[in-house]
C-alpha cells in the first residue's frame, strides 16, 4: 500500500512541477511578440480569429487559463502561425511523433542486448584485457558527441562505402522514397544510418552500467555464499548476480523507453528525420509560438516521465528499496 | 625544606626554583621518519598511478596550448576570407610543390582526357603544377562514327589550390594599375594575357584555356611538335584604357594584351595563386588543416572555436560551482523546511529540458544583452543544481560530527562553521566533479551551436559547433572541413572525462590502498 502512496505522491508532484514549468514557459512564449501574420493570406483570418479566441489582448494568467481549458477539454494546442499557418498543432506534431519513435525504438532495440551483453562479458572478464578494451571504448564511445557518429556513418558507410542511402527515407542513390512507410524494406534500410548513429552513445551506456552493476554483485558476499553451497559459476551468475544486476539496468531500459519520444534532435537533422526534433529546431527558426509551447511542453512530460518511471520501477523490480515501506 | 613551609605563597615561587623534567630524559617516541603526507598529496600519488589519466591529462594539456596559441601565431585571423580558396584540402606550398598527395592540397579527381591536358597546360602557363599523382589510368573503348576510339580517364591526385590557375576578373582601373605596380616590386606575374573567347571556339566558361583548341569541349589543337599554340589576344582595340607597363609574359614581343576594356573597368585574367599573394602581403596560402567554408583559415578558426569552448566552459563551471555550492551549503547545513522549499525549487528548475532554456534565453535576452551572456545564463540558470544536491550531501555527512560541534561549542557562527570547517572538507569530492561538468558544458555548447539554436556570428568568432555545421554542407566533397572539428572536440571531451575520472577515482578515500 505504501508503495502505490509513493507513487500517488510521486505523480502528484511531477503533475505540480509541470504546471510551473508549463505556466513560466507559456508566459515567457507569449511575451515575445507574435509573428505578424501576411495581409491577404487565406489562413490569416483563421490564425487572428485563433489568436482572438485564445484571449492575445488579455493577461497572461488568462490566457493560460484559456489555453489550460482548451488543452485539458478539447486537446487544443492552438494553430500553427508560420510553419503551417492555420493548421491544428497538435494534428501535425502527431503526424510528426511515428518517424522519431520507431528511429529511437529500433535503436534501443538494436542496444539492448549488445549493450548488456558485452557489459556482462566484461564484467565476467575483470581485469583482463578484454575488460580494459571494453572498457575503453565504452569511455571513448560516451564521450564522442552523437554528430560526430552521424558524421562518420554518413561518411564512411553512405558515402565511401555506399551501403546505406545518405538521408532518411531515400535510395542509395538519393531519390526520395515518398511516402513514409515503415514495414517497406527500403525504408528500413534507410532509417538504418540515423539508428546507427543513435546506438553508439546508448549502447555504451548500458555497457557501462551493466559492467559497474555486475563487477559489484559478483565481488558480494552472496557469490561466495552460493559458490560454497556447490552453485557453479554459471549458476550463481545467472540466478544470483545477473538478477541483482538487473535491479539497476531494467530502470535505466524503462527511462530510455520514455527517452525515445523525445528522439534526438541533432540526428534528425543531420539524417533529415521527418521527427519531433526537426519540428521543434523548425518552430524555433521560424519563430511557430504555437508549435514552440506545446514542444516545450511535450520535452518537460518526457523528462519527468522518464525520471519517476526509473524512481517507481526500482520499487517493482526490488522490494528492499521501497521508499514508502521504511515506516 | 623550610622553603616549602609558607604553602601560601606559592603565587610568588621564584624563576630558579624551576627545573626542566625531561632536559636530560629519553623520549621514547619515535620520530617520523618519512615526510607526511596530505590529502591532496596523497590524492595526486594516487592519480600519478592511473596512467590513462596522466595521457589524458596530458592531451588536455596540449589541447589548451594549441588552443592559445594558434589564434596568436597563426598569420591569419577569422577576417582572412577567400572565396575562391573554399574547403580547400590541407596545404603546405613546399609538399605541393615536391608533388606530395599529403599536405598537398590534394584532392582526388576522376578526369577525361581533356581535362588532364588542361591541368598540364596550367602547369605550363603559371608554372606550378597542379598534378600532384595519377593513381589509375583507365582506357574506354568507345564507338564514335562507326570507328572505334580508345578514351583515356584518370583517377589523380589533383593540387586543389594550384589547380585554380587563372581566373577572369573585373577590376577597377586603379586596382589594375596597383597589380602592376606590386609585380614590378616583386617580380612575380599576376596578370596574364587576355584571351579572346572568339579564338578558342567560343568557350567563355574557362579561363585556363589559352591556347588553339579543336572543339567547344576544349580539346586542344596541337601544333606539329605537339605543344600548345597560345591563343592570346593581340587585338589592341579591345584593350583597356589603362596601358599594361609592368612585366609581361615569356614568350611575349609586345603584342599580347593584358586586359579588356569593360565598363568604366577592366577584365584581366590573373593568376590566382599569385593574386592571393598580392592579397596577402606576398605571402603564399599555408593552410595546415585546410580552409573551412568561409575560406577562413580552418586551423585558426579551430584555435579560436577551442578557445571559447574552453574558456565558456570553465566560466559557466566557476560560476556554477560558487553558486551550486552557497545553494546545497545552506540546504545542507540548515535542513528540515529550508532544505525542503529549496529541493523543491532546485527541483522544478531541473525539470526544464536544457534546450528549451537555452532557446528561451536566446529569443528573450540575447538582444538586450548579447548572445554569448544569454548563452551563458542559460547554463547558469539550471547548471548549478547538480553541484548543489552534491555539496548538500557532503554537508549532512559532515555537520553532525565532533568537530563542528567543537567549533560551534566554541561560538562559531553559522557561516563560519559551513565555510571554514565544513565546506574544506568536502572539496575534494566538488572540485572533482568539476572536472567532470567542464566537457558536458562543452558538449552541449558544441550541440546548441552545431544545431544554430544559438546563433553566435555576431560575436565575430566561431564554434567547434558552427565549424562542423559549416563542413556538414560540404561533407562529401572536403570532408576534411568537418573531420577536424569532430577529431579536436571528441579527444578534448573524452580526455576531459577521462582525466574527471582519475581525479575521482583519487580523490575518493575509499579507493585508498586499492589496486585493481
Amino acid at each position: 500500500m505504501s508503495h502505490l502512496k509513493y507513487i500517488a505522491q510521486r505523480v502528484a508532484l511531477m503533475l505540480l512541477t509541470l504546471f510551473i514549468i508549463s505556466l513560466m514557459c507559456f508566459i515567457l512564449i507569449r511575451m515575445l511578440p507574435p509573428v505578424p501574420l501576411p495581409a491577404g493570406d487565406p489562413h490569416t483570418a483563421v490564425i487572428e480569429a485563433k489568436r482572438e479566441a485564445l484571449g492575445y489582448n488579455k493577461p497572461y494568467l488568462v490566457q493560460f487559463g484559456i489555453f489550460l481549458k482548451g488543452v485539458l477539454t478539447r486537446f487544443d494546442w492552438g494553430v500553427s502561425d508560420k510553419l503551417y499557418p492555420g493548421q491544428e498543432v497538435a494534428a501535425i506534431f502527431f503526424e510528426k511523433l511515428p518517424a522519431t519513435m520507431i528511429v529511437n525504438l529500433f535503436s534501443i532495440i538494436l542496444s539492448i542486448p549488445i549493450g548488456i551483453s558485452l557489459g556482462i562479458f566484461a564484467a565476467l572478464k575483470k581485469n583482463t584485457w578484454i575488460d580494459h578494451v571494453i572498457s575503453t571504448v565504452t569511455m571513448v564511445a560516451i564521450s564522442v558527441p552523437s554528430f560526430v557518429y552521424a558524421f562518420l556513418v554518413q561518411y564512411f558507410l553512405a558515402f565511401k562505402l555506399g551501403w546505406f542511402p545518405f538521408l532518411f527515407g531515400s535510395t542509395i542513390d538519393g531519390t526520395p522514397l515518398g511516402s513514409i512507410s515503415y514495414f517497406d524494406p527500403q525504408f528500413l534500410w534507410s532509417m538504418l544510418p540515423p539508428i546507427l548513429a543513435l546506438s553508439f552513445g546508448v549502447i555504451a551506456g548500458f555497457t557501462r552500467t551493466t559492467r559497474a552493476e555486475l563487477t559489484e554483485v559478483l565481488t558480494s558476499e552472496f557469490m561466495l555464499l552460493a559458490r560454497t553451497k556447490g552453485l557453479t559459476k554459471t549458476q550463481a551468475t545467472v540466478r544470483h548476480a545477473m538478477k541483482n544486476c538487473m535491479v539497476v539496468v531494467l530502470p535505466s531500459i524503462f527511462g530510455e523507453f520514455i527517452g525515445i519520444l523525445s528522439g534526438s534532435l541533432i540526428i534528425e537533422n543531420i539524417f533529415s528525420v521527418p521527427g519531433v526534433g526537426e519540428l521543434y529546431l523548425n518552430s524555433i527558426n521560424g519563430r511557430d509560438y504555437p508549435m514552440f509551447i506545446m514542444l516545450t511542453v511535450f520535452y518537460t512530460v518526457i523528462g519527468l516521465a522518464a525520471g519517476i518511471v526509473v524512481d517507481i520501477s526500482y520499487g517493482f523490480i526490488d522490494p528492499r528499496i521501497r521508499v514508502g515501506s521504511k515506516k | 625544606m623550610s622553603k616549602f613551609n609558607t604553602l601560601n605563597n606559592t603565587e610568588h615561587i621564584p624563576a630558579e626554583m624551576f627545573e626542566f623534567a625531561q632536559r636530560d630524559a629519553v623520549i621514547h617516541d619515535k620520530k617520523l621518519s618519512t615526510k607526511s603526507r596530505g590529502y591532496f598529496a596523497d590524492a595526486m600519488i594516487r592519480f600519478k598511478k592511473n596512467k590513462s589519466s596522466v595521457v589524458a591529462a596530458i592531451i588536455i594539456g596540449v589541447l589548451v596550448l594549441f588552443a592559445i596559441i594558434t589564434p596568436i601565431a597563426s598569420p591569419y585571423t577569422l577576417d582572412n576570407k577567400d572565396n575562391v580558396f573554399i574547403n580547400m584540402p590541407p596545404f603546405i606550398p613546399y609538399f605541393a610543390n615536391q608533388g606530395s598527395s599529403f599536405f598537398g592540397g590534394a584532392r582526388t579527381m576522376d578526369l577525361s582526357q581533356t581535362m588532364l591536358d588542361n591541368i598540364k597546360a596550367i602547369q605550363q602557363e603559371t608554372g606550378r603544377n597542379p598534378l600532384l599523382k595519377i593513381k589509375e589510368t583507365k582506357t574506354v573503348e568507345v564507338i564514335k562514327r562507326g570507328q572505334k576510339v580508345k578514351e583515356y580517364y584518370y583517377t589523380a591526385d589533383v593540387c586543389a589550390f594550384y589547380n585554380v590557375g587563372v581566373r577572369t576578373l573585373v577590376m577597377s582601373y586603379e586596382e589594375y594599375e596597383k597589380i602592376q605596380r606590386w609585380q614590378d616590386e616583386t617580380g612575380i606575374q599576376v596578370l596574364y594575357p587576355v584571351v579572346n573567347s572568339d579564338d578558342i571556339k567560343g568557350i567563355t566558361d574557362s579561363p585556363n584555356i589559352w591556347y588553339k583548341v579543336k572543339d567547344q569541349k576544349g580539346t586542344p589543337a596541337l601544333d606539329k611538335d605537339g605543344n600548345l599554340v597560345p591563343a592570346y589576344c593581340t587585338e589592341k582595340r579591345l584593350e583597356g584604357p589603362v596601358e599594361y607597363t609592368s612585366k609581361r609574359i615569356a614568350g611575349d614581343n609586345g603584342s599580347y594584351i593584358y586586359s579588356l576594356a569593360k565598363s568604366g573597368a577592366v577584365q584581366c585574367r590573373v593568376d590566382y595563386y599569385n593574386y592571393y599573394r598580392y592579397l596577402n602581403g606576398g605571402n603564399e596560402p599555408f593552410f595546415i588543416f585546410g580552409t573551412n567554408s568561409l575560406g577562413q583559415d580552418l586551423m585558426t578558426a579551430i584555435g579560436i572555436g577551442a578557445r571559447f569552448s574552453l574558456i565558456f566552459a570553465v566560466l559557466v563551471s566557476a560560476i556554477n560551482l560558487t553558486i551550486g555550492a552557497f545553494y546545497g551549503a545552506i540546504q545542507g547545513f540548515y535542513g528540515g523546511a529550508v532544505d525542503l522549499v529549496l529541493d523543491r525549487i532546485a527541483d522544478v528548475l531541473s525539470s526544464v529540458p536544457f534546450i528549451v532554456t537555452a532557446t528561451l534565453f536566446q529569443l528573450h535576452l540575447a538582444q538586450k544583452v548579447g548572445t554569448v551572456v544569454s548563452f551563458l545564463f542559460a547554463f547558469v540558470l539550471t547548471g548549478w543544481i547538480g553541484m548543489a544536491a552534491l555539496t548538500r550531501k557532503q554537508f549532512y555527512r559532515f555537520k553532525n560530527q565532533e568537530f563542528v560541534y567543537a567549533a560551534k561549542t566554541l561560538g562559531a557562527s553559522d557561516w563560519r562553521l559551513m565555510f571554514k570547517h565544513i565546506f574544506p572538507n568536502s572539496l575534494g569530492t566538488i572540485v572533482t566533479s568539476c572536472a567532470l561538468v567542464i566537457p558536458g558544458v562543452i558538449s552541449s555548447e558544441t550541440n546548441l551551436t552545431y544545431l544554430g539554436i544559438v546563433n553566435l556570428s555576431e560575436m565575430s568568432g566561431t564554434t567547434i559547433g558552427v565549424l562542423m555545421s559549416q563542413g556538414q554542407a560540404a561533407m562529401t566533397s572536403s570532408p576534411h572541413v568537418i573531420f577536424f572539428p569532430a577529431i579536436f572536440i571528441s579527444l578534448l571531451i573524452i580526455s576531459f572525462n577521462l582525466f574527471g575520472n582519475g581525479l575521482r577515482d583519487a580523490f575518493n578515500p575509499s579507493t585508498r590502498g586499492v589496486d585493481d
